[in-house]
């Protein structure tokens, strides 16, 4: 029984060493001590420079990867293998090429036992939600990358996830099909507010769409610097909601907040 | 600058270049058969390297007579009992190959233990000439037409197991991963993403699996066998008929490229999830 008032995910104390492969000496500490929690229905946003391990964190999230110290859990339960009340949309394609783009939203479906006749219905249901009816005979390849990425995102969302993590989902997007996609999801999100954890780079991408956004440091050990409510009001256009005062005033704050650590992490790029 | 003369006259027109490119290929076989015909018929030059004028054709053979040898077969008949026999071998190996290659290839590809301990014999059977195996096939399973596709079963396993085992292993991490999150358990990654991964480089290696079935069945045939092409030009050579011996490559090579269309339509049909180069729709 989950307990009531837990947080949706609370990510306690994670650390994540990375071996190296070769020799047991290159070892790489991604994570050190990062504490984060996302309320239930919130809109949490992480930023932070990258490379910093801003993926990683998500992944410790989802249970792909096991951390090498701290706990995870999901409404107050530790975390056993992989999060089953989350949804992951992944930085990268991961979509099945040998699927169109309908059968891969019925995928999850399918894997669940539902009827194909069910799981078509519900799968051309969500298509249309995204913006892609008609458009799901096609095979990954011959759709652009934006509807690529709307067929992720009705992949996930038709599950019904608790709690959604996005990674850095928008990033290979052009401006304007990004800024579409944003209101898009903040509609979708806004329907029956899920706990979504947001992972980004882009720091006006943050501000726009959620509650609350957590800065983190530039890697190795990185970890939490960073707190900030977002007290804009909602229901938002992520466009137009750039040009108001309040947003400005919040992006400020934050940037100079940000601003070493964006430098540190530059320079330690610029290093290797 | 000027333009050279050349490009404006009509040649530009006829030369070799999309569009005409079926005319010239046609007319490059028949130049091929005219300079055979001409450089191997006694009489038409003069010997210049053999002493006797009929040397060169009892070498190379003479092309109508190849040609007059293939047609006697088809009008006769005669030919399609052997042509039967080869075929049904290719397709017996073909398809024995293939599905072993799939089966222990997934397998192998699964089990990091197994396929460890497997490594240096399968490197050994594969760099081993297998070809070579044809006379000991022929002790175990007689000069019937189980040999010959014993042969090309172990020709086509090893190139579809090779590429089942390079499919398991380059589906993408990401792909894997979002279907477990997904809810698929191992049995499902498997049907829904370990096969149909495996699938595409088993199916990018179909011409070449179609084409060593057939070596199979053609090389076991000649070397020992009472039916089947290879027995045909086994037979020709026995009594120094080349003109035969020509004829018989002369249709293996026609059913090698029949074989290798059907190939092509049949990846056309199933791989229409894979990006093609260009794939754009001309109205
Ligand atoms: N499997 C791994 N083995 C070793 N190092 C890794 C591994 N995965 C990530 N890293 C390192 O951890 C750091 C954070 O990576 P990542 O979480 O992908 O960053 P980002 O914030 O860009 O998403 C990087 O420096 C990366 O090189
Ligand atoms: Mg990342």
């Amino acid at each position: 029984m989950a307990l009531q008032g837990a947080p949706a995910l609370a990510l306690e104390n994670i650390t994540v060493t990375f071996a190296a492969r070769d020799s047991n000496d290159t070892r790489y500490t991604a994570l050190k001590d990062a504490t984060l929690t996302v309320a239930p229905g919130e809109f949490v946003s992480v930023v932070g420079p990258t490379g910093c391990g801003k993926s990683t964190l998500l992944n410790v999230a989802v249970g792909l990867l096991e951390p090498s110290s701290g706990s995870v859990k999901v409404f107050g339960e530790p975390l056993v293998g992989l999060n089953q009340k989350a949804g992951y949309l992944f930085q990268t394609e991961a979509l099945m090429p040998w699927r169109t783009g309908l059968d891969n939203v019925t995928a999850g479906l399918e894997f669940r036992g539902v009827s194909r006749e069910e799981a078509v219905r519900r799968a051309e249901d969500w298509l249309a939600r995204v913006g892609l009816a008609g458009h799901g005979h096609r095979y990954p390849h011959q759709l652009s990358g934006g509807m690529r990425r709307r067929v992720a995102l009705a992949q996930t969302l038709i599950l019904d996830p608790q709690i959604i993590l996005m990674d850095e989902p928008f990033s290979a997007l052009d401006i304007q099909t990004r800024q579409l996609m944003e209101n898009e999801l903040l509609e979708l999100w806004s329907a029956d507010r899920k706990s979504v954890l947001f992972i980004t780079h882009d720091l006006e991408e943050a501000i726009s769409l959620s509650d609350r956004v957590v800065v983190l440091s530039a890697g190795p050990g990185t970890h939490p610097i960073g707190e900030f409510s977002i007290d804009l009001p909602r229901p938002r256009d992520v466009a137009e909601i750039r040009l108001t005062p309040r947003f400005v005033e919040l992006h400020t704050n934050i940037w100079h907040a940000m601003k070493d650590e964006v430098l540190k992490g530059y320079a330690r790029t610029r290093i290797q | 600058m000027q333009e050279p003369e050349s490009s404006k006259g009509p040649w530009a027109r006829i030369r070799p270049q999309q569009g005409n490119l079926l005319v010239w290929q046609v007319l490059m076989m028949i130049g091929f058969f005219l300079l055979w015909h001409v450089l191997a018929v006694p009489g038409i030059l003069p010997p210049i390297y053999f002493d006797d004028a009929s040397k060169a054709a009892f070498f190379f053979g003479e092309p109508l007579k190849v040609f007059a040898r293939v047609w006697e077969w088809f009008y006769s008949g005669d030919i399609y009992a052997h042509l039967w026999v080869t075929l049904w071998e290719t397709f017996l190996a073909f398809v024995i190959g293939t599905l072993s290659g799939l089966v222990i290839g997934l397998w192998l590809a699964l089990n990091p233990v197994a396929s460890a301990l497997c490594d240096p014999y399968i490197k050994a059977l594969n760099s081993m000439p297998r070809v070579i195996l044809a006379p000991i096939f022929s002790v175990w399973f007689g000069l019937d037409i189980a040999s010959k596709v014993a042969l090309g079963v172990t020709l086509v396993f090893f190139v579809v197991f090779f590429n089942v085992y390079q499919g398991v292993r380059e589906v993408s991490p990401t792909v894997l991963a979002n279907a477990r999150i997904l809810g698929a358990n191992p049995k499902q990654l498997l049907r829904y993403v370990y096969v149909p991964s495996a699938m595409s480089w088993v199916f990018a290696s179909l011409h070449n699996s179609v084409g060593l079935a057939f070596v199979g069945a053609v090389v076991g045939e000649y070397l020992g066998s009472s039916r089947g092409v290879g027995y045909l030009i086994l037979q020709a050579e026995g009594t120094f008929d080349i003109n035969t011996v020509f004829a018989g490559i002369l249709v293996l090579t026609a059913f090698a490229l029949v074989l290798d269309l059907l190939v092509t339509l049949v990846e056309r049909r199933l791989m229409v999830w894979q990006p093609r180069q260009g794939e754009t729709e001309r109205i």
